[in-house]
């Protein structure tokens, strides 16, 4: 693999092939020494275009346990918030001898067009894009669902047959777009529910249903997997929706549509989490929620793509 | 002065003849006409010739934007492609909405000589929308001013836009609206689809250009005025133009190459060549735009071209320009499209590329059945010829062409200009060579 | 032109050779680990595994387990990217015990010098010891093997092919004369 930018391309053998190697990550994550001496000598640039800490974190992590070194590039402060092109930035970290950059950007497209342009020759991992993907989310949610739902005999598995519902502002939602095309590929079945405002416009032809009632939905559908979109603050103020009571109460995750759930279902958010808008507390923190797995399988997922990126010959690869 | 004899060429009408140039006009046409002593001979067997193509709809950036464009190197980006005339937006800096700035521009066309300038007057000063510019001043200027538009813009208030319609009809002129309404296209990226909601790219809906030009339709019928839509792109759009005309309302409609050949699945390359406005738009609205061009609803193929420097496409999607430049590549896109596939023969180019335009922003002096003292504005192309699209095609500033790298038909061999060549056996002429045999014309 | 050098029976007195040098050199099956770097010497780990259980039958149950190396290997970026395998380690973990590193080929040395990282990230044995199917030799690294089934010099264009029932369907080294890189 020379990039990953997006999961709309990821095949299915390649898909599983990471979650595979995220697994004996993971192994790794449980012994004293955590530390793997693969990448030492590699460079990772941390390149956020917006401010994540908690994404930012989680590859940082991942790259230090693969021994790589590790540079945080950041808009605050530096040059990128001066009005330094993606271009100019691209090409100084080339001159620093980056291998791998980790790119987070509000434009979408920008890792593609860096890892188009010839500016450099390092692998480029998305870390989210806009509205377009976040593909290493995806991939860590699809590990935590294989985890819940094959136990320990998860390799080599995909998710055939499970049911995932993902509610909330898919419009905006580069993690919805990623988990789509990633559990469609994986043989899950996903449905939307969100109001029709926050509905892509043409979603109607991608593998997916579409549905606006989440009470009906969760009652004919009885999902194995509900994840809950986070809520941004600026929608409402564009009258996506009229109110957050309105939308908590239409599409929340609130206790009386947790117990409804099937006592298996697990809940996912990709956080950080609006409690008390889009999931409340007790659905948060219930068993069935896999908020917390989430952050640590990330750690797992980065681990692998940064090694499937960056540990072999980069002429064998591209 | 020199004389030019074009031996051979095919005209329009599929005929074959000689014309014989002197004087900056057309004055013998037959077959083998006698070489006069010290006449420049052209050989053009197997050239179709076609009146010097008039642009509509071009952004020559200057004043003010010359690192991208400017007006001589604009106008030999028009010879290049067999333009002789083009009528320039309003969208400078300062905006053209006064008639010391028309004038200028126009004024630097005259002295450049590789076509005639023809300044667009800004309906709006400033093209903030919000009162109209001296029309009647620039209507009265030496620029004689007759197409206004805020292109770049929409010209979005309703009553303002009223108010334009029926003023410019006091100059015989015409409003041409850039139909984009501005809060159902806020930040937007790409035409609205399945393909923007994959890639993330803020939707721009066909409704918003739609809309509008519904709209502007019902007021020119109001106050009987002549308005013209820039840039049609849309099928919807096709239909609203189709139906006002059935109407009787006197309507006319452009639409660029670029709509006519290119789709949004270029944009899955994120490759911000490909980010114009309008959008390019789905298969379907291609196929609507070239039945609407055959059809006679929409009236001409204009440009739109947009030069841009390097830098401001070098980058993210989100944070590129518009626009693409369309001068060199206009008739081999057009003939790709359009004749190639059948659906036009060479006398409806003429009529779409030359003789309308004309008609639309009263420009005189572009003959278009070569009649014996007309204003000698002739191209000469070589239809057979084909090649992929480089940027040894570009003579503007600006190299932000779509076409780059793709095989297209036909090239420009010759363009004559009042008489005088500006692109000979494909080479675009020498700046001062033009600019002297300009000055003759305007002695003579 | 491969040239078979051990067929079918001369692997299996080489595996149980091998599994009495084990429980001898140990003094009994106590505190004892055999690890297997994949592929094949996982699967040459459990029938030195059997061996050793059906020798001793009070030898523990989960003796055997698998060891990956990819994530140490100095080579990585010589190659094209490798799908790690699994690592187990049994339940006792191999703090205090003697760990026995069983892989098929014994060349360069620079596996076992990975897989004696990967022992140091997963505790502290009291000692490692090595043991392998074949040795052909070319050493680059200061590692010896404890156990060997046979000692085969080659030459380094020469290929060995190790074929086990289990992975490969017949069973048999063989020997020929490489095209391109040796094993
Ligand atoms: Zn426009």
């Amino acid at each position: 693999m020379r990039h990953l930018l997006s999961t709309r391309d990821l095949l299915r053998d390649d898909a599983i092939a990471l979650l595979d190697i995220a697994e004996d990550m993971s192994e790794v994550q449980n012994r004293e020494v955590k530390k793997l001496p693969t990448l030492r000598g590699k460079t990772v640039v941390n390149l956020f275009f917006e401010d994540s800490t908690r994404t930012r974190t989680s590859f940082e992590v991942a790259a230090k346990r693969l021994s790589a070194d590790v540079i945080n590039f950041s808009a605050k402060g530096s040059s990128v918030s001066k009005g330094e092109s993606l271009k100019d930035t691209a090409q100084t970290l080339a001159a620093m001898g980056a291998d791998g950059v980790v790119i987070r950007h509000s434009a979408s497209g920008a890792p593609q067009v860096l890892a188009q342009s010839g500016w450099i020759d390092a692998g480029v991992v998305n870390a989210g894009d806009g509205t377009h993907e976040h593909p290493t989310q995806a991939l860590l949610d699809a590990f935590t669902m294989r985890r819940r739902i094959h136990g320990d005999a998860a390799r080599g598995r995909d998710l055939e047959g499970v049911s995932v519902m993902i509610v909330g502002d898919v419009l905006h939602s580069r993690v919805a777009r990623s988990n789509l095309w990633l559990l469609e590929t994986l043989g899950a079945h996903v449905t939307f529910v969100a109001p029709a405002t926050l509905v892509p416009v043409g979603a109607s032809t991608w593998p997916v249903d579409i549905r606006y009632d989440l009470d009906a939905a969760l009652a004919e559908v009885r999902p194995d997997v509900v994840m809950m979109l986070r809520i941004q603050q600026e929608r409402m103020n564009a009258a996506f929706f009229p109110t957050t009571r309105e939308y908590a109460r239409q599409w929340g995750l609130d206790d009386e549509r947790l117990l409804a759930l099937r006592p298996d279902s697990i809940v996912m958010h990709p956080g950080p989490m609006n409690r008390g808008l889009e999931i409340s507390s007790r659905a948060a923190d219930s068993a069935q929620s896999t908020v917390i797995e989430q952050v640590a399988n990330g750690v797992s997922i980065r681990m692998a793509v940064l090694y499937s990126l960056l540990s072999g010959d980069r002429e064998a690869r591209s | 002065m020199t004389t030019t004899l074009i031996r051979g060429a095919t005209l329009p009408d599929g005929t074959t003849t000689d014309l014989l140039v002197a004087d900056g006009r057309i004055a013998e046409r037959g077959t083998a006409i006698a070489t006069p002593s010290g006449a420049r001979v052209l050989d053009a067997a197997g050239l179709v010739a076609l009146p010097g193509l008039v642009d509509l709809h071009t952004h020559l950036r200057e004043p003010g934007f010359e690192q991208s464009e400017t007006v001589l190197s604009g106008t030999r980006a028009a010879a290049a492609g067999g333009f002789t005339a083009v009528f320039a937006m309003a969208n400078t800096m300062p905006v053209s909405d006064t008639a010391g700035v028309v004038e200028q521009v126009q004024a630097l066309g005259e002295s450049a000589g590789y076509a005639t300038v023809r300044p667009i007057g800004a309906v709006t000063v400033g093209l903030a929308g919000a009162r109209l510019s001296e029309i009647g001043a620039m209507a009265n200027s030496r620029a004689a001013v007759r197409v206004f538009s805020d292109d770049g813009k929409c010209v979005h208030d309703s009553l303002l836009m009223r108010r334009a319609l029926e003023y410019v009809k006091t100059f015989d002129g015409v409003v041409a609206q850039h139909a984009q309404d501005p809060r159902l296209t806020e930040n937007a990226q790409m035409n609205e689809g399945a393909l923007s909601s994959e890639l993330g790219l803020k939707g721009w809906p066909a409704v918003a250009e739609e809309s509008i030009i519904a709209r502007d339709v019902l007021l020119a019928e109001h106050v009987g005025a002549r308005l013209h839509i820039c840039h049609v792109s849309t099928a919807g759009s096709v239909d609203v133009v189709r139906w006002a005309k059935a109407r009787g309302i006197e309507v006319t409609a452009e639409v660029t190459p670029h709509h006519l050949l290119l789709t949004e699945d270029l944009i899955r390359s994120y490759d911000a060549r490909y980010k114009v406005n309008p959008p390019l738009r789905r298969d379907e609205d291609v196929r609507a735009l070239r039945e609407g061009l055959v059809d006679g609803t929409i009236d001409i193929v204009a440009t739109d071209h947009a030069p841009h420097p390097e830098e401001a496409k070098d980058c993210e999607w989100d944070h590129a320009a518009f626009g693409m430049v369309g001068l060199e590549s206009a008739l081999s896109v057009v003939q790709a499209a359009l004749v190639d596939t059948g659906l036009l023969g060479w006398s409806d180019v003429a009529r779409v590329l030359s003789q309308t335009p004309a008609e639309i922003g009263r420009l005189a002096g572009h003959s278009h059945s070569f009649e014996i003292g007309s204003s000698a504005n002739i191209v000469l192309v070589d239809p057979a010829s084909s090649s992929a699209f480089s940027t040894d095609r570009l003579a503007g500033k600006s190299h932000n062409s779509p076409y780059l790298g793709m095989t297209l038909p036909g090239s420009v061999r010759h363009t004559l200009h009042r008489g005088y060549q500006t692109v000979n056996d494909g080479v675009v002429v020498d700046a001062g060579e033009v600019a002297a045999a300009a000055m003759g014309v305007a002695r003579g | 032109m491969a040239r078979i050098v051990l067929q079918n029976s001369d692997i299996a007195r080489a595996l149980t050779r091998i599994s009495h040098e084990v429980l001898e050199s140990n003094r009994g099956p106590h505190d004892l680990v055999i690890l297997g770097i994949p592929t094949r010497g996982v699967v040459l780990a459990e029938r030195i595994g059997a061996q050793i259980r059906q020798i001793e039958p009070g030898a523990p149950a989960d003796l055997v387990g698998s060891l990956d190396v990819t994530m140490y290997r100095d080579d990585l970026a010589h190659h094209p990217t490798r799908a790690p395998q699994r690592t187990r380690v049994p339940s006792g973990g191999i703090d205090g015990k003697t760990v026995v590193l069983i892989d098929d080929v014994l060349y360069s040395g620079r596996t076992i010098r990975a897989a004696l990282d990967a022992i140091g990230d997963l505790g502290r044995p009291r000692a490692v010891r090595l043991a392998v199917l074949v040795d052909r030799g070319h050493r680059e690294l200061p590692i010896r093997a404890d156990f060997v089934g046979k000692n085969l010099p080659s030459s380094t264009d020469e290929r060995i092919n190790v074929r086990l029932a289990e992975i490969d369907g017949s069973e048999e080294v063989s020997i020929d004369l490489a095209t391109g890189a040796g094993a």
